[in-house]
Formats: C-alpha cells, sequence, structure tokens
C-alpha cells in the first residue's frame, strides 16, 4: 500500500517568537497550532489525529492532548527521531488517513532553549551515579567524553573533508546561501546576508566547524495539519498533496565499517522518491536539515542531488541561492538564520516547503513554477545515531 | 626556557563517572585491573563494539569477553573549543580488531592530532569514584 495521493497538507503555521521570556512551552504548542488550524480554516475540535515527540511536556502526547482541550483524537503518535521527528510525523499522517485512522491530524512542536528547556548543544549527560545503571546500552561507551551536537557532527565533517577534499570555504556557502534568503524573513532570527569570508574567520567551536557553521540557537513552535483528501476538498486553501515518504536510521551498528560521510538519507530518500514517483532532478524547491553546514552537504549528496563527496562543488557559489543557483533550498533562512525551534529543525523544514508550494514564500525568494518539492531531516546526531525522514509534496494544481 | 615548555598543552578532559550496568560491568572490572577487552562472537566470529550480550550481526548469544592490546587508528576526530577545561578532541579509533570505539584523545595537541594517527588505549581516572575509562593516545 502506498500513501501517495492519500493526504494532504491542510495548515502551516511556523510561531513568531524566536525569544519566549514570556510564554511557557505547552502555550506554545497551543499557539502553534492555533496558528495551523486557522491556516486550514479548521478548529481544534475537527482535530481526530495527534502527533508530537519529545519537545511535547508530560506523557507522551497525553499531556498535551488534555492541556489542548483535542477531546476527539482516535490516533496518536509520538514516534521521536529528534529533530527530523515532524517529517516522520508527516508521513505516518498520511499513513494514519489513508487506513482511516484519522482524518485531521494535528503535528505540533515547541520549545525554548533559550530559557532553560532542551538546552543547546544537547552535551550526551553523563552519568555519575554510583553503583549498576539500566539506561541506554552505550551510555557507558560513549557518554563520559563529552559528545555535544557541535563536535560529533564536527567528526563527520572532518572525515568528509579527509575522504573528499571538502573544505570549510565550500561549507560556508552553505551559510552564505542561507543568509541570503534570510534578509527578507521579517522573523528570521539572523537576518545580515554573511560572506564566506565571515563564516570561515568565525570562531571555531568544534574542529571544523565555526561559529557561523552552526544554526541558531531559538523558542518557539510550529505545526502542520495534515488531513483526508475528503476534508482537503472542503477547504479553501492550496492543496499541498503528500506523494511519498521514507524514513531510517543510522547507527554503528556494532562498530564494524563505520562510515560517517553519509546519513540514513542515502535510505529514506530513495524511498520517498521511489514511492512518489519522481527523480532528485525533477525537485524544484529543498528543505534541507540544518543543523550544520556539513549536515545539508551530507545529505544533499545522500539524497541524490550530486554524486557522492561532490557535494563541496555542488553548494559552492551561490548554486542552493533561490533565483540564483540549481537548488533552492531553505528560503526561510533555515536554521542556520531563520529558526531551530528547540534545537529541532524539521517542523519548520516542512512549512517552508508548504509555502513555497502554495507560492506564499516571500516573493523574493519563492521559486518559480514550484510544484514539486522535499523536505528532509536528520534528528540525533549524523556522529552516532540518528533518524533521517524525507517527505515529497506536490502542488495539486 | 626548554623546548618542552613551548610544546602546545596536550588535548585532556576529566572524565565524569561512566555508568556501568550488570551487562557491562565485567568490562569495567576489567579496566579496573588495566586491561582492555572487547566482545566477540563466537557463532560468527565478528568482535562488536561497545559490548553486548547477544551479537550485534548474527544476534547469536554466545559471545564472549577477549582481551584486546586496545590498538588501532583514528578514524575522525574533533577538538572541541567551547570547554570550560580546555580543549579537548573527540573522535573514533578503529580498533585493529575491527570495530570502531568512541573515545577521547590525550597525551597529543591538536596540531599532532591527525586521521591515520596509530594510538594505543590507556586507562584514565573518572571523577566521582568510578572505574577508570579508555582513551587513546599516539602509540
Amino acid at each position: 500500500m502506498s500513501i501517495k495521493g492519500k493526504a494532504y497538507i491542510m495548515g502551516a503555521y511556523e510561531h513568531p517568537l524566536r525569544d519566549a521570556p514570556d510564554t511557557s512551552t505547552p502555550q506554545l504548542h497551543m499557539e502553534s497550532a492555533l496558528g495551523a488550524l486557522a491556516d486550514a480554516g479548521l478548529t481544534k475540535d475537527d482535530v481526530d489525529g495527534y502527533f508530537c515527540a519529545g519537545d511535547a511536556p508530560g506523557f507522551g502526547g497525553m499531556s498535551m492532548i488534555d492541556y489542548m482541550g483535542l477531546k476527539n483524537v482516535r490516533h496518536m503518535d509520538s514516534t521521536e527521531t529528534g529533530g527530523s521527528s515532524y517529517i516522520v510525523h508527516v508521513g505516518h499522517a498520511a499513513q494514519a488517513i489513508a487506513e482511516g485512522k484519522c482524518q485531521v491530524a494535528l503535528i505540533t512542536l515547541a520549545g525554548r532553549p533559550r530559557h532553560g528547556g532542551n538546552r543547546p548543544g544537547a552535551r550526551m549527560a553523563p552519568s555519575a551515579a554510583p553503583g549498576l545503571t539500566d539506561g541506554p546500552p552505550e551510555a557507558g561507551f560513549e557518554n563520559i567524553y563529552g559528545g555535544s551536537t557541535h563536535n560529533t557532527y564536527g567528526m563527520c565533517a572532518m572525515r568528509h573533508m579527509y575522504e573528499y577534499g571538502t573544505t570549510s570555504e565550500q561549507l560556508a556557502w552553505i551559510k552564505v546561501a542561507a543568509s541570503h534568503h534570510a534578509q527578507w524573513n521579517e522573523h528570521a532570527f539572523l537576518r545580515d546576508v554573511v560572506t564566506v569570508e565571515q563564516v570561515v574567520n568565525s570562531r571555531m567551536i568544534s574542529d571544523p566547524l565555526h561559529l557561523l557553521d552552526c544554526c541558531v540557537v531559538t523558542d518557539g513552535g510550529g505545526a502542520l495539519i495534515v488531513t483526508s483528501p475528503e476534508i482537503a476538498a472542503t477547504l479553501n486553501r492550496p492543496k499541498v498533496k503528500i506523494l511519498g515518504a521514507g524514513e531510517a536510521p543510522k547507527s554503528p551498528l556494532g562498530g564494524q565499517g563505520l562510515d560517517l560521510t553519509y546519513s540514513g538519507a542515502v535510505w529514506s530518500g530513495p524511498r520517498a522518491f521511489e514511492e512518489a514517483g519522481v527523480k532528485p532532478a525533477d525537485i524544484k524547491y529543498a528543505s534541507i536539515y540544518d543543523s550544520f553546514t556539513i549536515t545539508v552537504l551530507m545529505q544533499i549528496e545522500d539524497l541524490g542531488f550530486c554524486e557522492k563527496g561532490q557535494g563541496g562543488r555542488f553548494v559552492a557559489d551561490g548554486n542552493l541561492i533561490s533565483g540564483v543557483g540549481k537548488l533552492p533550498f531553505n528560503t526561510d533562512g533555515g536554521g542556520l538564520c531563520n529558526n531551530h525551534p528547540t534545537n529541532r529543525g524539521g517542523i519548520t523544514k516542512v512549512i517552508e516547503a508548504v509555502r513555497q508550494l502554495r507560492g506564499e514564500a516571500h516573493p523574493k525568494v519563492q521559486v518559480k513554477n514550484c510544484d514539486l518539492a522535499i523536505a528532509h531531516g536528520t534528528g540525533g546526531s549524523l556522529g552516532t545515531r540518528h533518524g533521517s525522514a524525507t517527505v515529497v509534496m506536490e502542488r495539486e494544481a | 626556557m626548554s623546548e618542552t615548555q613551548e610544546r602546545p598543552a596536550t588535548l585532556s578532559r576529566p572524565l565524569p563517572s561512566p555508568a556501568v550496568s550488570i551487562e557491562t560491568k565485567p568490562f569495567w572490572d576489567a579496566a579496573a585491573d588495566g586491561r582492555f577487552l572487547i566482545k566477540r562472537c563466537k557463532s560468527c566470529g565478528q568482535a562488536h563494539w561497545y559490548p553486548r550480550t547477544y551479537c550485534p550481526f548474527c544476534a547469536s548469544g554466545d559471545t564472549v569477553w577477549e582481551e584486546s592490546p586496545g590498538e588501532g587508528v583514528v578514524y575522525t576526530y574533533s577538538v572541541m573549543h567551547r570547554s570550560p577545561t580546555g580543549p579537548y578532541a573527540i573522535g573514533y579509533v578503529t580498533l585493529n580488531e575491527g570495530p570502531a570505539v568512541l573515545t577521547n584523545f590525550v597525551d597529543v595537541t591538536a596540531d599532532e592530532l591527525k586521521i591515520g594517527m596509530k594510538v594505543k588505549v590507556k586507562f584514565q581516572p573518572t571523577e566521582g569514584g568510578g572505574p577508570p575509562a579508555p582513551v587513546f593516545a599516539p602509540a
């Protein structure tokens, strides 16, 4: 069974806050949900499927379902793959809708890393407890070494440079492209256009990743509404059809043949493209998870937009800038410049793809005739274990 | 001033006490004696890391602890500069037995550390009364 054409993204909302000292995390979930429902032209009582991940406070989805007053839920999914969870959720929502388990699926994300929640760096927590513990199986052998997102992604960049000759200047072009897009986004956390020189001369965080190779740390949230074709037909919004979805875990798997130069996109991408019946070359716009510049480069290769190892050349010279290059990406400014709410960028990837397919992106970055788009994400760490998710979407004429 | 004093500081980092489970206690007991153990599957013959009771390759429960010289090469690394205790290096070592091991590199400067460098395990005391933990230094 395929999900192709069985569900539509009919509501999308990105919370405008990037710094939320006075708004609680549950409130950010609710405001994001209300925004997406209003965008779709639906109300909370229409929601019969609820999807959330680890950022949702409380017990799975139960606490948020209660807080938001979602009284008609008959399908629940709290799949957790870190920042890519919400891209997984889009695929799962389409599955649930295709099987008749729900008709209006709500997906929410929110959090406040600038104010104490889900702190930046996602440092692997050490265990100082004496005696025996029963935590994650890798804990004793990994968590003591000071791993964080910065240095575990740094390890991937280091190996990619070693094997393929990728340079810091090439990685910098990814940030440069994102900054060109962010200048037009009034809500973007960073709106200044930056140069390759500014990126490579910014402070070294963890070799070879500089400060400007890293995404922003923002509070905020977002939400999506996925509906059945029958519901979509009743709504007065452009229809974004879900064509295909793929997901994949990647991990050291016992440590033999470890290869950190590729991500789970090598599996999730082809699964999504095959279901959609399209090729990477057909894609007009790509939302690509950008926790770090290296994340984008590896995923672009793994999704098949260029040959493995050629990502550095592919992203250079503005090739990701809308209106300039071959693969316009992250036209909202992405996680590198616009927003990375609660250190999880998956939902904003889908939201900007929806804007592009509706023709509602900023005019300065709107891709002409944008009828086919991809949203792809990686959650967890490329350097240890992560979940990749890919969704292919089409504007229905 | 002697040359040794001008040498850049070697990378280091205090280690917290590791989480020890009933499944991994033999590893940490051996570590306390300065012995580095890995797990090998008697069914498929492959060594794996981190140690498990069941082989991640063939799912056999017939795995045994094996003492390893702890020798290998640096697969990759990253020197973390945002650290209150000074720069430190995290990375993977590919053991001669095959598996890759996440670790910290010590007794080496940031400039000296390279992919492909031959390294060998040593044990570093951990804070809070835990067992010593494996780190890797130039061989």
